[in-house]
């Protein structure tokens, strides 16, 4: 009950109910112990309090294997092989023993090889098809997985342990090694249930989140606590730990890129998100799909209505604010498709109401409050009895959806002649919406026309977003800047990007760049696996399909983007089963409102609270009297400008992250685990020890 | 308190929350990024309420709202301009 009573504090009165409501569920995620130098013993308390923090993402059942030198746990939220897929795995002489989240949707078309090499199974699951891959063909078995995965092998023979995580980071994993220990687990909370683990706030990680709305990988927000990046793989083995990348996101120069014609690209796009979708839909439950009227949710549930299932059931978010909301178009793909559609509507209030829970889940601050809305569209899909859906999310990245792509290329395009006032006039169709105030003309192409010197620099694309961004640092504490000290955030930008990257068109670079950075740690966390599984619910994203994606990156940029006409593929791949109203439509990006949701009356007081100057100043990241005069000013300004809401949730969810991990964490209070399923291998005297 | 310092100590209070020691008469709001588009509207907002005078769309430019030193300018022109036209 203390973690209730800690948490509360921040909760007004009506949503008590709907978080007590979540407790009945035990939470799919891995956790695990492993000692690098030699046997030591693990602690069967100790993992199940790890399991014990993650009850949210597998509420169907948990294991635990353990021995002198490991110690795995796992959290199942069943979705294949109901009945006998439970977890740790092992193989045929139970030398390997595997954890698991995720799925890999082409495990039937493995599963065949294998069986041919004489594997025997004793699963229909396909956890137990990776872990029989892995004993054939070692790492370079993540080459041949079509899925969302993180996973911990242990080679009980060798004492190695093997960790893996999914090409783009669909799914999360962390680690930390402290005292020649490696702790892991799919989310950090289950990383801290360990006593010995410091819970700090990383300096550094807070000016990359101010420059990049995220952290840079494998940093997170904590100190010492690390993802595994990506298309990453990690081993441990006789004393040492290796990192391995095993994937990057796919750049190829001009000549390795296509010259098919524009309608022979949009016919094999259709045909490779049709299997994307096909394969993402196998399942031994109902998979229903999120629409929200875009161009991307609105394709994906197309495929599945016109191509398996008539019946699909739909999930969509609509907002109080016109500006935000996408009711017409939703309604519109409503009917045209004929699907059961479930509306969930994301009122202010609720927005702030539920910003800690959501942080608690995300677990990183935020620049924005999109990831509430899906935080409780995932309760939603759950209590309609659905634990698996399609998005679509990747599509912008994958197809070149974003302003940012667009901007980049009418200020390459500016940057030829800058003082040329019809170029100029291009920045107005980038921005509609804000350029509609014919008096801001002049004064926003300036804005634009920042930077315009720095054409060759890799980060040319984003120098706009991450420099405005920024400002926000303006409010760190003097303590705060002194620790971050010198760091650059955009030279280490600059030397992580790979060799080929200067070779490749500007279009290319900049959606390295955006999916290397925001995709990844952002828009598949924070607004993807982490507000989805709050609630046990899996995402699936057709658009991340590695197929589509290695197709889509030798697609010339000049057909992604058709003079500054957004996702120009897609929209020509969807036209025969889309609304025109749909593919002609220009892109609306989701986004939820801040301070109407954060500064009103059932949210005011804790937003207060949190930013009061004695709670600013005990977190020590913000300058108190900094933070009081914008608060002055959010609650006296009608429309307070993009900055200054970004500023005011960022500081906000800087404060409740810093409440709730660092100073509040629940050390002692993680949910009672029961597990299902104990392989104990531990010797009598080390279990002793531990 | 003059003109000048009117202008001064709002930027300083809505933009720079305070923390006006940096700010020059000369530096850009642009390029330092103390002002954004929807700052400029707050910005021409309180140099009409201030000083009673109205700006026009052609006047919005970065040459006269882009640093202190050009908004004192500006601002001098248009009260001259009020007060030739009342004479």
């Amino acid at each position: 009950m203390q973690v209730l009573q800690r948490r509360r504090r921040f909760r007004t009165e009506f949503e008590d109910a709907a978080f007590l409501k979540h407790l009945i569920f035990i939470m799919c995620g891995i956790v695990g112990i492993c000692h690098i130098d030699g046997p030591d013993g693990v602690s069967l308390d100790g993992i199940k309090s790890m399991i014990g923090a993650l009850c949210h993402r597998g509420p169907d059942e948990t294991g635990v294997y353990l021995d002198d030198h490991v110690g795995l746990g796992h959290a199942r939220l069943s979705i294949i092989d109901l009945s006998s897929g439970g977890q740790p795995i092992h193989n045929e002489d139970k030398s390997l023993w595997i954890v698991y989240n995720g799925e890999v949707f082409n495990y039937p078309e493995l599963k065949k090889d294998l069986l041919q090499k004489g594997h025997r199974f004793y699963t229909t699951s396909d956890t137990e098809v990776v872990l029989h891959l892995y004993e054939e063909h070692g790492p370079d078995c993540l080459a041949m997985l079509n899925g969302q995965f993180a996973m911990a092998i242990w080679d009980a023979k060798k004492k190695e342990l093997f960790l893996a995580r999914d090409r783009v980071g669909i799914r999360p994993l962390y680690y930390t090694i402290l005292n020649n220990t490696i702790i892991f687990g799919s989310e950090i909370k289950s990383i801290f249930m360990n006593e010995n683990v410091a819970r700090r706030i990383d300096p550094v990680a807070m000016d990359q989140i101010f420059t990049f709305w995220t952290t840079l990988t494998p940093r997170t927000v904590f100190k010492d606590i690390y993802e595994l990046p990506p298309g990453h793989y990690m081993k441990s083995y006789r004393g040492k730990v290796t990192l391995k990348k095993y994937w990057d996101i796919p750049l190829y120069e001009h000549a390795e890129q296509s010259d098919m014609a524009p309608q022979e690209i949009c016919r094999q796009v259709r045909e490779l998100l049709q299997d994307a979708v096909r394969i993402r839909l196998r399942a031994d439950v109902p998979v229903g799909c999120y629409l929200s009227g875009g161009l991307d949710s609105s394709g994906t549930t197309a495929l599945v209505v016109k191509n398996f299932n008539s019946d699909v059931r739909t999930f969509g978010i609509r907002f109080d604010s016109g500006g935000f909301d996408e009711g017409e178009h939703q309604n519109l793909m409503v009917s045209y498709l004929n699907v059961n559609h479930t509306e969930m509507r994301a009122t202010n209030e609720k927005i702030g109401a539920f910003l800690p829970d959501c942080l608690w889940h995300c677990e990183k601050p935020l620049l924005r409050t999109g990831p509430v809305p899906l935080f409780l569209l995932s309760d939603v899909v759950r209590n309609s009895g659905y634990k698996v859906v399609l998005t679509g999310e990747g599509a912008d990245e994958v197809f070149g959806g974003y302003n940012i792509f667009r901007e980049a290329k009418v200020r390459r395009f500016l940057a030829k002649y800058p003082n040329s006032q019809m170029r100029a006039e291009l920045t107005g169709r980038l921005y509609p919406y804000i350029f509609n105030n014919p008096r801001l003309k002049r004064t926003l192409q300036s804005f634009f026309a920042r930077g315009l010197d720095q054409i060759d620099d890799p980060i040319f694309s984003h120098f706009i977003r991450w420099e405005n961004t920024s400002r926000i640092k303006a409010f760190f504490s003097q303590e705060l800047n002194e620790a971050i000290g010198q760091y650059d955030g955009y030279d280490q930008v600059r030397q992580s990007l790979p060799d080929n990257f200067g070779r490749t068109d500007d279009f290319s670079r900049a959606q390295y760049l955006e999916m290397a950075i925001f995709m990844s740690n952002y828009l598949l966390s924070s607004q993807g696996d982490r507000v989805a599984m709050a609630h046990s619910v899996e995402i699936r994203l057709p658009f991340l399909d590695p197929r589509v994606m290695d197709f889509m990156a030798r697609v010339p940029a000049k057909w992604k983007i058709l003079g500054i006409n957004e996702k120009h593929i897609l929209k020509k791949s969807f036209e025969p089963i889309l609304p025109k109203e749909i593919t002609g439509r220009p892109k609306n990006p989701y986004r939820a409102p801040i301070k109407q949701s954060l500064l009103n009356d059932q949210t005011l007081e804790y937003t207060k609270e949190a930013l009061s100057e004695e709670s600013v100043k005990k977190a020590g990241l913000f300058d108190a009297g900094k933070v009081t005069k914008l608060l002055r000013k959010a609650q006296m300004v009608e429309n307070l400008s993009e900055i200054d809401n970004m500023t005011l949730v960022g500081i906000l969810s800087s404060q409740l992250i810093h409440r709730q991990f660092v100073r509040d964490f629940p050390l002692r209070n993680a949910d009672p685990v029961v597990p299902a399923l104990v392989v104990d291998r531990r010797s009598e005297a080390l279990r002793a020890v531990s | 308190m003059d003109n000048s310092s009117k202008v001064r100590e709002f930027v300083v209070e809505n933009f720079l929350f305070g923390d006006g020691e940096k700010l020059r008469d000369d530096t850009s709001f642009m390029e330092e990024g103390i002002i954004d588009s929807t700052g400029i509207l707050e910005l021409v907002f309180f140099l009409e309420e201030t000083f009673g005078f109205s700006v026009e769309d052609d006047e919005l430019v970065p040459e006269n709202m882009d640093s202190l030193q050009n908004i004192a300018r500006f601002v001098g022109r248009k009260m001259n301009a009020g007060s030739t036209a009342e004479a």
